[in-house]
C-alpha cells in the first residue's frame, strides 16, 4: 500500500482526539443532529471548541456514564446522531448494561467514543486503564468495534461512522500516536482490514497504537532477510476474517499486537478464527492478567514486550523454527 | 372528554386478556401488570397520539415501559389497539414469538427494548431532549416501579430532565409498595418518595393509579410547572382487580391456577356488567 509510513516520521504533536473532534466538528456544521455527549469530559475529549462553536449540540451530561448512553439512545431514537466521548474505561463498564440493552439490542444509532482507551492515562492505575473493553464491546451482538492506528485513521474512521446507521464502539487514546499513515488519502472501508506491508514469512495482526509497533518491528525484520506481513485490523467486529485465514494459509505464521488484555482481545478474536479455519502458529501479545503496570505508554509497552525489538525477536523466533 | 366508563370497560377487559395471557403461557407478572393497567388504559386510549396504522408517525407521543417486566396489559392494550393482531397474544412467551416477557422494539407501537430496571427515564430523556431540540410537540411518558427506584441510574436521568427543564416528559411510577421479595420499604425505602422527585426539581403529583377518572383529570393538566419534568406518584394496588391477588406479594409472577383462573374471570366479569 502506498499511503503507509514504513519507517517512522517522528514527531506528530495531534492527537486522534483532536482530530475526531475537528472533524465532528466541520460535519456538524452542515449537519445539526450530529450531537456530542459529554460526562465532565469535553476537555479530556479536545470537545471544548466544539462545544463553544456548536453549543446546541453539545450536551453536558456531568460525571453519569450510564445515563449518558441511555439518553444517547433516546436521542438516536429520536433521530439524532449522538457521539458519546467519555472516558473508554468508564464507558465500557459502567455503562456496560446501558450500551448492551439501550444501544445494541434496541439497534439505535449510538456511536460510543471510548477516550483515553488502553492504558493512555499511564499512571492512574487500573481504575483507569481500559484493557477489557474490547473484549466485553465485542462479545455484545449487533455493537461493532472498532480501533484508529492513527490520527489520519480516526478521521476517516469518523467521516465512515457518519452515514453508518449501527451502533459502534470505537476506542482510541489520549495522547498523540507516531503515524502509521503518510495521509488521509486513501479508501477507507468499516470491516475491511488494510494490509500496510506486504510479506510471507510471518504475519502481524495489530490495532491501534500497536500497528507503528509492528511496522517498525517488520522493518527490523526486513534488515535479518525476513519478510513480514502487517495487517491493520482497525474494525475488530465484523472482523475480516478472509485477510486473517489468508495471511494463515500464506505465511503460517501469526503474531498479533494489542493494548489490551490477552484475553478476549484482537489476539482471541484472530484465534477464534485461525483456529476454525486454518491452524497456525500463533502468538498473543497485550498485556497480561494483571493489573497493568504504570507509567507512560511506551513504558508500559516496553515492560510487557510490547516493542520492535521484542516483536521482531518473537518473530524469529517463529520464523526459524 | 373520553367516556370514562368506556375507559373503566377498557381496563377490565385487558385485565380479563392479560390474565388469559398469563394462564395460557403459564408464565407472567401477574401483579404488575394488573396495578398499572389503569395508568395505560388512560395513556393508551385517552391521552396519547399514536397512530397504529403508522407507529413509526414522527409526531407521535412516545412511551417508554421502564418496568418492562409488566408487560402482559401492554401487549393486550397494543394489540387492542391495532398495533399487531389480537390473534398474536397466544404466542406470549412462546418459542420464538415476539412478544416476550419483555418490550421488544420488533414489535409495531414498542419504542425500545426494555426490561433491565433503571434504564427507561434515561433513554425517555433523550426523547423529550431531542423533541426539545427539534421542537417538536410530542410527549414523551415512561413508566417506572417502585422497585425500581433503589437503582441509581434513575436518579441520574432525573438530574438530567430537570437540569434541561423537559416539560415534555412524564415519569409515572407505579407505586403499588410491593417488589418480589415483600413491601418496598421493608426492603430499601423509598419515602419519602414525593419529596425525593421534588428535591431533584421535579413537579410531582401523587394519584390514585386504579382510579380512572383521576387519571384522565391529572394526564390532562400536565404540565403543571413550565420548565419542570412531572412525576406522577401513581398509588397503586398490586394485583388490582382480583380479589385474592390484592396487595399479595405472591402474586408478583404467581400463574393462576384452573380454578383461581375461573374465580379471577368471574370477577372481572361481574366488574364489567356493572359499567354501563
Amino acid at each position: 500500500m502506498k499511503n503507509v509510513a514504513l519507517k517512522p516520521l517522528g514527531g506528530n504533536k495531534i492527537a486522534n482526539r483532536q482530530v475526531i473532534s475537528e472533524t465532528l466538528l466541520e460535519l456538524g456544521k452542515k449537519d445539526k443532529d450530529i450531537l456530542v455527549l459529554t460526562s465532565d469530559s469535553r476537555g479530556s475529549a479536545s470537545m471544548v471548541k466544539f462545544g463553544q462553536e456548536l453549543p446546541q449540540q453539545i450536551v453536558e451530561v456531568g460525571i453519569a456514564e450510564q445515563n449518558i448512553v441511555g439518553m444517547a439512545s433516546g436521542l438516536a431514537h429520536s433521530g439524532k446522531k449522538p457521539f458519546v466521548a467519555s472516558p473508554a474505561c468508564f464507558l465500557s463498564m459502567r455503562s456496560i448494561e446501558q450500551i448492551k440493552v439501550d444501544v445494541a439490542y434496541s439497534q439505535t444509532n449510538v456511536k460510543l467514543i471510548g477516550i483515553s482507551g488502553g492504558v493512555s492515562y499511564g499512571a492512574l492505575g487500573m481504575s483507569h486503564h481500559s484493557l477489557q473493553d474490547i473484549a466485553v464491546t465485542r462479545a455484545i451482538p449487533g455493537l461493532d468495534v472498532m480501533i484508529p492506528a492513527d490520527r489520519h485513521e480516526a478521521k476517516k474512521m469518523i467521516e465512515a461512522l457518519i452515514g453508518y446507521e449501527r451502533p459502534v464502539y470505537m476506542r482510541i487514546g489520549r495522547n498523540p500516536v507516531e503515524d502509521s499513515y503518510l495521509s488521509d488519502d486513501y479508501p477507507f472501508e468499516i470491516g475491511k482490514a488494510v494490509t500496510m506491508k506486504d510479506g510471507d514469512d510471518v504475519t502481524i495482526i495489530a490495532a491501534g497504537e500497536t500497528v507503528r509497533v509492528a511496522l517498525d518491528a517488520a522493518e527490523r525484520l526486513e534488515e535479518e532477510g525476513v519478510y513480514c506481513r502487517v495487517i491493520n485490523m482497525h474494525t475488530i467486529k465484523p472482523l475480516d476474517q478472509e485477510v486473517i485465514i489468508r495471511a494463515a494459509k500464506e505465511t503460517k505464521r501469526i503474531i498479533t499486537l494489542e493494548e489490551h488484555s490477552i484475553f478476549g482481545g484482537l489476539g482471541a478474536a484472530v484465534a477464534e478464527v485461525v483456529s476454525q479455519n486454518h491452524p497456525v502458529l500463533m502468538k498473543i501479545l497485550g498485556i497480561p492478567d494483571e493489573p497493568a503496570i504504570t507509567g507512560k505508554t511506551a513504558e508500559v509497552f516496553n515492560h510487557y514486550g510490547i516493542n520492535k525489538e521484542n516483536v521482531s525477536k518473537l518473530a524469529l523466533q517463529m520464523v526459524r523454527k | 372528554m373520553t367516556d370514562v366508563t368506556f375507559l373503566k370497560r377498557k381496563a377490565t377487559e385487558i385485565r380479563m386478556t392479560l390474565l388469559t395471557m398469563i394462564y395460557e403461557a403459564r408464565t407472567g407478572h401477574t401483579g404488575g401488570s394488573l396495578s398499572n393497567t389503569d395508568i395505560l388504559t388512560v395513556l393508551y386510549y385517552h391521552k396519547m397520539n399514536v397512530d397504529p396504522n403508522n407507529p413509526k408517525w414522527e409526531e407521535r407521543d412516545r412511551y417508554v415501559q421502564s418496568k418492562g417486566h409488566s408487560v402482559e396489559s401492554y401487549w393486550a392494550i397494543l394489540a387492542d389497539k391495532g398495533f399487531f393482531p389480537k390473534e398474536e397474544l397466544k404466542t406470549f412467551s412462546q418459542f420464538n414469538s415476539r412478544l416476550i416477557g419483555h418490550p421488544n422494539n420488533k414489535v409495531p407501537g414498542v419504542e425500545m427494548n426494555t426490561g433491565a430496571l433503571g434504564h427507561g427515564l434515561a433513554i425517555a430523556v433523550g426523547m423529550a431532549l431531542a423533541a426539545k431540540l427539534d421542537q417538536k410537540e410530542y410527549k414523551v411518558y415512561t413508566l417506572m416501579g417502585d422497585g425500581e427506584q433503589a437503582e441509581g441510574s434513575v436518579w441520574e436521568g432525573a438530574m438530567a430532565a430537570a437540569q434541561y427543564k423537559l416539560d415534555n416528559l412524564v415519569g409515572i411510577i407505579d407505586r403499588n409498595r410491593l417488589q418480589i421479595t415483600g413491601n418496598t420499604e421493608d426492603l430499601m425505602g423509598i419515602e419519602p418518595l414525593g419529596d425525593k422527585w421534588r428535591s431533584f426539581g421535579w413537579e410531582v403529583i401523587e394519584v390514585d393509579g386504579n382510579d380512572i377518572e383521576q387519571l384522565v383529570q391529572v394526564f390532562d393538566n400536565i404540565p403543571k410547572a413550565v420548565d419542570k419534568p412531572t412525576m406522577l406518584i401513581a398509588n397503586t394496588v398490586k394485583g388490582k382487580g382480583i380479589s385474592f391477588a390484592e396487595n399479595q406479594t405472591v402474586w408478583h409472577h404467581r400463574v393462576p391456577t384452573e380454578e383461581e383462573y375461573k374465580l379471577a374471570m368471574e370477577e372481572l366479569s361481574k366488574q364489567l356488567e356493572v359499567l354501563v
